[in-house]
């Protein structure tokens, strides 16, 4: 066991675990941010995305020891209120079915947005491969991504 | 004009009290009413007793505002937004005003309610709007006896009552509470379809806010103080069960709490207790990870009690099956043997499909607490009541002592119709004595069974030399059970017919995978149809539309399980919407059509073909599901239908070693990806008055179909076997 300082979600959190405990874990067994989700343990799925900075990662893979300083955004800290554009787009056109993939759908979809504001069909695809969606909202997640894309360059 | 009882046998399904916050509070069987023609109250037979049973409630409070407890858990068909627009209709309210909430759990308040995928708004359509117009009556009532005015001298609109001749108006809120008195008639009168101004529009998910932002919803975040977490390991194959493990080893990891062997087998199972391994090894702590290791350094000694069965042996039994195989649904018109002999052209082709997974993303879970005499149980299940029987078998408490409630499920597509998980929470909590959460990994939940059987199907077709089809047979085994519906499309439509449902041997363990037999046969008999077609050099569409005539004009044999003229309607539809019989060039097209579910749907795919790879350009879907309830939701069921029929078409499947499934995680079992999805998929409905029926599943299995004849006529070959991709184009994630 190690004692780690993480900062989540603009919060310091101190915590006491196994050193290789992926930081999926962390969120969810020890912090009770349980917006974070496991869809496969092996980042094959995306459903555990989360903010390194500003890059997206799946923390299923990513050990809290390997985080150091840098900041942890999770679904519970895109923003205050549901209001960042993504989820707003997300809203908009009513994306979810069951709901599960949609956290992690979202903070990939938010870091790639930062990254390209005016993506095409091709790079979303290549983004958003990762992150399955078992209940087949796709073409509505990339209607999403355009409209999310849209109203931040407004 | 159309009316529904309220009672029966002067048993009301309603009961109305006040609510304690001030207004109403009307409470109704949710899944339940009869309308006066039904067939049960024309047989005089017994109501079945939940009938009565209340379990949804509409509070109207003193503001106007209603509150509308649903009961059901959602699964992913949006059933919590749309089943409460079915009452607001009814009850006439602007839905600004209404709110959606679910019951909190552990109050034994909603117990036992059933999510019934394409079931669930055909169930409750009569139930909900029973309630809502119960509800606008009573209130018209307290109004009227207010104003001293019979109720058909007022009128009421979006939560406000009017004298029709006169100024005089009130609002439901402050007429709530003087209505809880009023006697509910025994019929009561519903709306015109025609006067429907909620159901048939969009309204966004209720739940929508709680999803983007993280809420709690799912099973696997539900958490009680001092509760445990446990993790199983079951036999590495079908054919071997448990002897032993280094049990002091496990239970002296870091985290570890306690390791142990348990038995779910219970007396007289169910349908819904199929699984593969009833013994398991248990460990339990407090957290995941600790688990996870703990579960890699297991060391357990197998025994092998049955076949370790390998895909080629599953192969081969199909052949067998086909070949001399139990049929255990058939039929027959005319004499199809004679009429193969004189056919002026016979083709026959084989199909197949291998076992495949549901993969739920949000993997079993079940959180259980059994004390000495009673259980609790809260998770995923779309099956409670068949989870507490098996519960109270397995501890020997008696049914009333034990409780389930539900949480939101990440994904069901059947796979939570099945009850093993809550029943192995169940013997972890009696064994540790305390609140316990199961979980599972995904390779848990991936290679322990109830999956979708494995299938091989045989269809002939002969035709004369006017290409007119004379004779058509369809032979289908599976693993267990056969995926023939002998008495769907297109029985009815072809004077010499002959359909056999085969079953065999396996003791891989199967279950209801969304649209179940439907999700193989709609392919086949689609992709043989094109083919057929082809043979008969006429357009796919007309080839169809030709044999619907005949089963709507002089239908073959006494019955068949379809309407030829919705079948047909939906063909047409989608043959005007996508501007069928246009070609652009490098645009390849194919069609299918299918009938599961009460639901017909008709899919035009158009595909091209970009570095070397089939990419669907644009879906056109015809359906015709009755009454659409919420149009945009509808939509978005139909569309995630399309997609998963054209991933587990392309590219899914489960392969077998030795008992063992080759594909445990998503790095091996392939499913369809954002870049595999069609680019735009546009949905249709007919626009009827016939009651609403299922759109969880419809969409899905005609996909199969209409993607197997686009990929032909872009790549001049056709694809027999899915996956049609099989292994060689894997995009890893
Ligand atoms: S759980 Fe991390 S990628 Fe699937
Ligand atoms: S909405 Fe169910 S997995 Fe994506």
């Amino acid at each position: 066991m190690a004692n780690f300082n993480l900062n989540i979600n603009g919060k310091n959190t101190q915590i006491d675990v196994d050193p290789s405990t992926p930081v999926l874990w962390v969120l969810r067994d020890h912090l009770n941010l349980v917006g974070t989700k496991y869809g496969c343990g092996i980042a094959q799925c995306g459903t555990c995305t989360i903010h390194l900075g500003d890059v997206a990662v799946r923390s299923c893979q990513l050990p809290v020891s390997v985080v150091g300083n840098q900041a942890i955004t999770t679904i519970e800290g895109l923003s205050e209120n549901g209001d960042h554009p993504v989820q707003q787009a997300w809203l908009e056109h009513d994306v979810p079915q069951c709901g599960y993939c949609q956290a992690g759908q979202i903070m990939n979809a938010a870091a790639f947005l930062k990254h390209n504001q005016d993506p095409t069909d091709e790079q979303i695809d290549a983004a958003m491969n990762g992150n399955i969606c078992r209940c087949g909202t796709y073409t509505r997640i990339k209607k999403a991504i355009k409209t999310a894309a849209n109203s931040e360059n407004a | 004009m159309s009316t529904i009882k309220t009672q029966y046998n002067r048993r009301s399904f309603i009961k109305v009290s006040a609510a304690a916050s001030g207004g109403m509070l009307i409470g109704f069987s949710w899944l339940n009413g009869c309308k006066p023609n039904s067939p049960e109250l024309q047989a005089g037979v017994e109501v079945p007793k939940e009938w009565f049973e209340i379990n949804g409630y509409i509070k109207i409070g003193e503001t106007g505002m209603v509150t509308i407890y649903s009961p059901n858990p959602e699964i992913g068909q949006n059933v919590r937004t749309s089943m409460p627009m079915i009452v607001a209709e009814e009850l006439d309210v602007p839905w600004e005003n209404v709110v959606v909430e679910q019951a909190p759990l552990n109050t034994g308040f909603y117990q036992n309610q059933f999510a019934g995928g394409s079931l669930s708004i055909r169930l409750s359509w009569n139930a909900l709007r029973m309630a809502g117009a119960a509800g606008k009556y009573m209130l018209m009532q307290a109004a009227a006896n207010e104003w001293g005015l019979q109720v058909a001298e007022l009128m009421a609109s979006e939560g406000v009552i009017k004298e029709i001749n006169g100024n005089r108006s009130i609002s439901y809120g402050e007429v709530a509470s003087k209505a809880v008195g009023i006697e509910v008639p025994e019929e009561l009168e519903l709306k015109e379809v025609k006067d429907f101004k909620l159901i048939g529009t969009s309204k966004k998910n209720v739940d929508g806010m709680k999803i983007v932002t993280g809420k709690p919803l799912f099973g696997w975040d539900f958490h009680r103080d001092g509760m445990q977490l446990a993790m199983i390991e079951h036999p590495p194959a079908f054919g071997m069960t448990v002897k032993d493990f280094n049990e002091e080893e496990i239970k002296s990891m870091p985290g570890v709490k306690d390791a142990f062997i348990i038995d779910t087998t219970i007396e007289e199972p169910g349908m819904f207790d199929e699984k593969g391994f009833k013994q398991l090894v248990a460990i339990v702590g407090e957290t995941t990870w600790p688990l996870m290791q703990a579960k890699k350094a297991l060391r357990v000694n197998w025994e092998t009690i049955g076949t370790l069965e390998s895909s080629n042996l599953h192969r081969d039994r199909l052949e067998k099956a086909l070949a001399s195989g139990e049929v255990t649904e058939s039929r027959k018109d005319g004499n199809p043997e004679a009429a193969f002999k004189k056919a002026a052209k016979v083709i026959e082709r084989s199909y197949t499909a291998p076992f495949i997974a549901h993969n739920t993303l949000e993997p079993m879970n079940f959180f259980a607490n059994v004390t000495e005499d009673s259980a609790e149980l809260i998770g995923p299940t779309q099956t409670p009541e068949a989870l507490e029987g098996s519960v109270a078998k397995l501890l020997g408490l008696p049914l009333e002592n034990i409780t389930v409630n539900m949480t939101r499920i990440g994904g069901g597509f059947g796979r939570r119709l099945y009850v093993h998980f809550g029943l192995e929470a169940a013997a972890i909590s009696k064994k540790i004595g305390g609140p316990v959460q199961l979980i599972y990994t995904r390779e848990d939940d991936m290679s322990q069974g109830t999956y979708r059987p494995t299938y091989k199907s045989v269809y002939k077709a002969g035709l004369d030399e006017n290409n007119k089809l004379i004779a058509f047979s369809v032979k289908g085994a599976g693993l267990p059970d056969g995926p023939v519906f002998p008495n769907r499309f297109p029985a009815g439509t072809v004077e010499n017919y002959s359909a056999e449902k085969i079953k065999a041997d396996t003791n891989i363990t199967t279950g209801a995978w969304r649209a179940p037999r439907s999700n193989f046969t709609a392919g086949a008999e689609q992709a043989f149809l094109d083919e057929v077609a082809e043979l008969a050099g006429k357009d796919p569409i007309d080839f169809r539309l030709e044999l619907f005539d005949r089963a709507i004009n002089d239908p073959v044999g006494a019955e068949h399980e379809y309407e030829a003229e919705r079948y047909a309607g939906v063909l047409k539809l989608v043959k005007e919407k996508a501007n069928w019989g246009a070609s652009t060039p490098d645009v390849h097209r194919g069609v299918a059509a299918y009938f599961c579910h009460s639901t017909y749907v008709a899919e035009v795919f158009d595909m091209i073909i970009e570095n070397g790879q089939p990419v669907v350009q644009k879906v056109w879907c015809a359906v015709d599901c009755g009454i659409v309830v919420n149009k945009d939701a509808a939509k978005n069921m139909i569309e995630g239908g399309v997609v998963d029929g054209i991933g587990h078409a392309m590219y899914s499947q489960l392969t077998f070693e030795n008992g063992t499934p080759k594909e445990m995680n998503f790095d091996k079992y392939q499913l369809i990806r954002h870049s595999q999805a069609p680019r735009e998929i546009e949905v249709f409905f007919v626009e009827n008055e016939i009651d609403p029926t299922g759109l969880g599943e419809p969409g899905l299995p005609p996909a199969m179909g209409a993607m197997a004849n686009a990929l032909y006529k872009a790549k001049g070959v056709r694809y027999y076997d899915q996956p049609f991709m099989g292994t060689d184009r894997r995009v890893i994630g």
